[in-house]
């Protein structure tokens, strides 16, 4: 048995009104929104000239942080790495010896420090992982480049210099 | 000097300067389509070049001339070369029948603000107009591009289903002024109430929407649609070769909204301009600013719909053009006759 399927009341497509054939209201209508608009607020940043300042929360290039007393705080315990899902980061590794002692907050330290910012997806997962309050992602992101080796960002361009006002204390 | 040299000099200085200025015309109007078109979506627009980003389009002229100069292997070379250049000179000879002003009289030589006044300028704007269209049709075939020959063939049936209307609106205008003279339809329409659109309301209002369809403006751009046709008749087209027939459609627009305003809002004229009659060059210079300020307003209407209305499809604009406007354009003849009768 044949079943009717109920129509909505004006049909799926309804025919359409005599004003809505006309065309010339609706245009009208629209034409009074366009003309709002350009009388109105322009939206516009322009970039090099106004540098927008990104939220507090914003995931932008990470930094390395160090101790109130100078001291790079990471210790090199790879955690970061192995969480990030970007493969982005790369650490080596090494043992302080009594002479550079003093920089470090442990006796191992991360000799080489690398993010490969075309990888990172800036997820901030380094900066949840860590468990020295190391790593963290800051509101730059002005990242672009000519060159695409520029990309590697090594420890000179993330680490904190030192006597640099603490951003983050925890 | 005798004065055959004189007038030759005269209509020698008068056409490079109304063509100098219709060429510096287009150039602003891509400018302020671009400009007026960002303010409308809350943007600012091209504003790098120059102050106000005047120089913008300079610095589009200089990117195309240094574009590579391409032509497709499967392209028929001789009509692609030469789509463009068909494209792009009828929107110019158009310019040579519109009148700017009134006649300014320096001493006992009288110069009208017009190239040419035939006594048929409204046909030969008409007839000249339609020629533009065999450029894009050429550019649609040369191209051998499906898109391409979409576009020339959606431009061509629209040319003929909405120049058969223009025509007819125009007949009632023609009708009511008894002639086809540019410059006495304008001389007809002094005072504010003496402007066509007041006694052919309906006659304009085909005028209009035919206008947009002329020019291959929103909602009529099919010919160019980008959503359907990549690019339309001009896929294939780089370099100055788009440039000119970029150039070509805005000063076909340019051309059509200076006829619009010398058939309908009543040219140079303005109500109170008439009293500086008794000093020439003023009164001229008044009618040339009067003239420029109505016609760009009519390029800002234009710009201001495009960047509102989304663009017909084929067969609303087939019923439009044949089920709507053609018995409108044939009822405003008839109604006028009447009144003319009675
Ligand atoms: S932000 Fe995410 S992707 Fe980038 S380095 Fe940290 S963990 Fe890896
Ligand atoms: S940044 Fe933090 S998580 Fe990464 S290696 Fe250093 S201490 Fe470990």
């Amino acid at each position: 048995m044949a079943v009717e399927i109920p129509k909505p009341k004006h049909g799926f497509r309804r025919e359409m009104s005599f004003m809505e054939r006309l065309y010339l209201p609706a245009i009208f209508k629209g034409m009074r929104v366009t003309i709002q608009h350009f009388f109105g607020h322009r939206w516009t940043i322009e970039y090099p000239d106004v540098i927008p300042v990104a939220a507090p929360r914003f995931r932008g290039l990470h930094v390395l942080k160090r101790d109130e007393e100078g001291r790079e705080r990471c210790t090199a315990c790879l955690l970061c790495m192995y969480v990030c899902p970007a493969n982005a980061i790369h650490i080596e590794p090494a043992l302080a010896t009594p002479e550079n002692q003093d920089d470090y907050t442990e006796e191992k330290y991360a000799k080489v420090f690398e993010i490969n910012m075309l990888r990172c997806i800036f997820c901030g997962m380094c900066e949840e992982a860590c468990p020295c309050g190391s790593i963290y992602l800051t509101r730059d992101w002005e990242t672009s480049d000519n060159d695409i080796d520029h990309f590697i960002y090594g420890k000179d361009r993330l680490m904190e210099s030192e006597g640099s006002p603490l951003l983050f204390k925890e | 000097m005798n004065q055959t040299t004189l007038t030759l000099l005269i209509d020698a200085g008068k056409i490079a300067v109304i063509l100098g200025c219709t060429m510096g015309a287009v150039a602003y109007t891509t400018f302020a389509e671009r400009r007026f078109a960002a303010f409308m979506q809350n943007r600012i627009g091209p504003n790098r070049a120059g102050p106000w980003g005047l120089l913008q389009p300079l610095a589009d002229g200089f990117k195309f001339m240094f574009k590579e100069d391409f032509v497709p292997e499967f392209a028929d070379r001789f009509l692609y070369r030469l789509a463009p250049i068909v494209a792009f000179v009828p929107a110019l000879l158009l310019v040579g029948v519109l009148p700017f002003g009134p006649d300014l009289v320096i001493g006992s030589q009288v110069i009208p603000l017009q190239i040419a006044d035939p006594n048929f300028g409204v046909l030969y704007f008409l007839a000249i107009a339609s020629f533009g269209v065999y450029g894009v049709i050429m550019a649609g075939w040369g191209s051998n591009n499906k898109y391409s020959i979409a576009g020339g063939l959606r431009a061509s049936a629209m040319m003929i289903s909405y120049e058969v209307s223009m025509g007819l609106a125009v007949v009632g205008l023609i009708m009511m002024a008894g002639t086809v003279h540019m410059s006495t339809i304008v001389g007809q329409q002094d005072g504010f109430f003496g402007w066509f659109i007041w006694k052919q309301p309906l006659g304009f209002l085909i005028f209009v929407v035919t206008t947009f369809a002329e020019t291959h403006r929103v909602p009529f751009d099919l010919p160019e649609a980008e959503q359907e046709l990549v690019g339309g008749y001009n896929t294939e087209y780089g370099s100055m070769q788009l440039g000119l027939f970029q150039m070509g459609e805005y000063a076909h627009l340019i051309t059509a909204s200076a006829l619009m305003v010398a058939l309908y809002l009543g040219g140079w004229q303005f109500p109170g301009l008439n009293l500086l009659e008794n000093s020439p060059i003023l009164y001229a210079l008044a009618g040339l600013t009067v003239m420029a300020v109505k016609v760009f307003f009519i390029i800002f209407v234009f710009i201001w719909v495009r960047w509102t209305i989304p663009r017909f499809r084929y067969d609303q604009l087939m019923r439009l053009g044949w089920k709507v406007l053609l018995p409108l354009a044939l009822l405003n003849i008839l109604v006028t006759a009447l009144v003319i009768l009675i």
